[in-house]
């Protein structure tokens, strides 16, 4: 395996008419928790759906473990053992808990197994049956996370999964993302709140208008804080 | 006697109306499925049904083989007849407006009828009652001909058993969730396009299942289609497009209304469902079992 995960190099994509990624260039390195930083509308979310495949219109390069996946369909990419937690959270308003949390299909070994899941997530033993979009807001986020680390993807893209959370609920996630860290998965966050981002993440890389414009490693936040605010606009 | 009827012919005409309701339900579940997945209108439903009760014509006259194999095989040889279809025409039009879908699977089923006219004629032939299901069966208010009361028992059991494989099984729930969102369920790397040539596939099998249900009750012409088709249609807007559940429920209830009526008021027979139709319209758009949207 090269030291490289995930290699993005001139990353363009379309939605429609509109040009929203412009060569974005980034790398994650296997085991690490890397944060997307931006304002609204930089193409954060748009680069991580480029990654998985749900963008029709993209060039450049996504290589995943030295495989180069930009003509790839999202199936055939999810098999190499990448998977998504949409923004949305993308709960199925026709399946329950359990069968929400199921189906995603396990495309390797290495996943979590559902005691495990349950361990992490007590709310969602407790609801097994219940409708999935009957849950919380946080059991939902919990649910779209818990989802993808049965697959046995080693790259998992997680899409604002602490927007609109209550604190406490914040703190789960948080504690979630280092627990799987540790578990070897390798995480690639978009965040809006950097203050949650720096408690979890390795590297943070600063995405505006379609480009990546800085890489900050988390030991050097302090240091850095006047530019991220800059970038940011906070 | 109730109100100065007798009710044992009522209720004789009630059962009988629940056979052309097994049709219906078998029918309108097949529609149902491909539209909730594919949002295709299935136009080509009525020909690829009466494809069926062809096929199994075919297959007694020019190979010897039976009702029963025929059972089989010709809701299979329909349904991968429906893959090809789905295969080569249909999942070019998934990005345009359904009207497309509506337009090209009406043509197919034109050609269809047209190519069985040329080849059996428009006055159809007949298939004669399977050996073991013929005579009749004493039911305590009536006595009923053993094979429609077969076709009303496989048809339910056939819609039940769908409607559990689409509920209780992980195919149906990944089924269900593709319906809600094909993008999202391709990218947890299911194979989404193969899902949903299957599906047709599976959708218009039933259609085929039921053309060789029917080949015995009505005969085998290439209108066979279109004369069901409407009413079909008219259940499912009853029932609610895409409720899988609702058409099976409304499919045998509108039989079962259908053959009241023939016993009450035999000349409202042929309108009652499309007065139903409108009067559901008008009171709940979405259909007795769908969802607002």
């Amino acid at each position: 395996m090269s030291d490289t995960m995930l290699e993005v190099r001139g990353l363009n994509a379309w939605y429609g008419e509109s040009h929203i990624l412009h060569g974005v260039d980034f790398d994650v390195k296997p085991g690490e928790v890397v944060t997307l930083l931006g304002r609204n509308g930089a193409g954060k979310t748009t680069t991580m759906k480029s990654i998985m495949g749900l963008v029709g219109n993209r060039t450049g390069s996504v290589k995943f473990n030295g495989t180069e996946t930009i003509g790839l369909r999202s199936d055939r990419i999810a098999h190499l053992g990448i998977a998504i937690c949409p923004e949305e959270r993308g709960i199925f308003a026709s399946l329950n808990v359990t069968e929400n949390l199921m189906l995603p299909p396990v495309i390797a070994p290495g996943g979590l197994s559902v005691a495990e899941i349950h361990e992490l997530f007590p709310n969602l033993k407790e609801r097994a049956t219940s409708q999935g979009t009957k849950l919380s807001g946080g059991e939902q986020q919990m649910l779209a996370i818990g989802r993808i680390l049965r697959t046995g993807a080693k790259l998992l893209l997680l899409d604002e999964p602490t927007e609109g959370l209550a604190p406490v609920i914040v703190q789960q996630i948080g504690r979630t993302i280092r627990a799987i860290k540790e578990r070897g998965f390798t995480v690639l966050l978009v965040e809006q709140n950097f203050r949650f981002a720096a408690t979890v993440a390795d590297r943070h890389y600063v995405v505006d208008h379609g480009v990546v414009i800085d890489m900050i490693p988390n030991a050097e936040l302090e240091q850095n804080m006047d530019k991220l605010h800059d970038y940011l606009g906070v | 006697m109730l109100f100065g009827y007798n009710l044992s012919p009522i209720l004789a005409q009630s059962v009988l109306g629940m056979v052309n309701g097994a049709f219906y339900a078998l029918l309108s579940l097949g529609l149902a499925i491909i539209f909730g997945l594919l949002n295709i209108i299935n136009f080509a439903h009525g020909a690829l049904y009466m494809l069926g009760a062809v096929v199994s014509y075919l297959l007694l006259h020019f190979l010897g083989i039976g009702y029963w194999p025929a059972l089989v095989l010709a809701p299979l040889i329909v349904g991968a007849f429906g893959v090809l279809l789905e295969r080569t025409m249909i999942n070019r039009l998934y990005k345009l407006d359904h009207l497309y879908g509506l337009l090209l699977t009406f043509g197919v089923a034109l050609i269809l009828e047209g190519i069985v006219r040329n080849s059996i004629g428009s006055s159809g032939v007949t298939y004669s009652v399977p050996e073991a299901l013929r005579g009749a069966t004493r039911l305590g208010f009536m006595i009923m001909p053993t094979y429609r009361l077969w076709v009303v028992v496989a048809s339910f059991v056939i819609c039940i058993t769908t409607w559990l494989i689409l509920e209780k099984t992980p195919i149906g729930a990944t089924l269900r969730a593709a319906t809600e969102n094909a993008a999202l369920v391709q990218s947890f790397g299911v194979n989404v396009p193969r899902l949903i040539t299957l599906t047709y596939g599976a959708g218009v099998g039933l259609a085929g299942l039921a053309g060789v249900m029917a080949a015995p009750v009505y005969s085998v012409n290439p209108n066979m289609g279109s004369d069901v088709i409407i009413v079909v249609f008219a259940v499912v807007v009853i029932g609610g497009m895409g409720s899988i559940l609702g058409s099976i429920l409304t499919g045998f209830g509108l039989g079962l209304l259908e053959g009241l009526t023939k016993s009450i008021y035999p000349e409202a027979s042929g309108v009652v469902v499309f007065v139903l139709m409108i009067v559901v319209l008008l009171t709940r758009p979405a259909g007795l079992f769908g969802k607002a949207a």
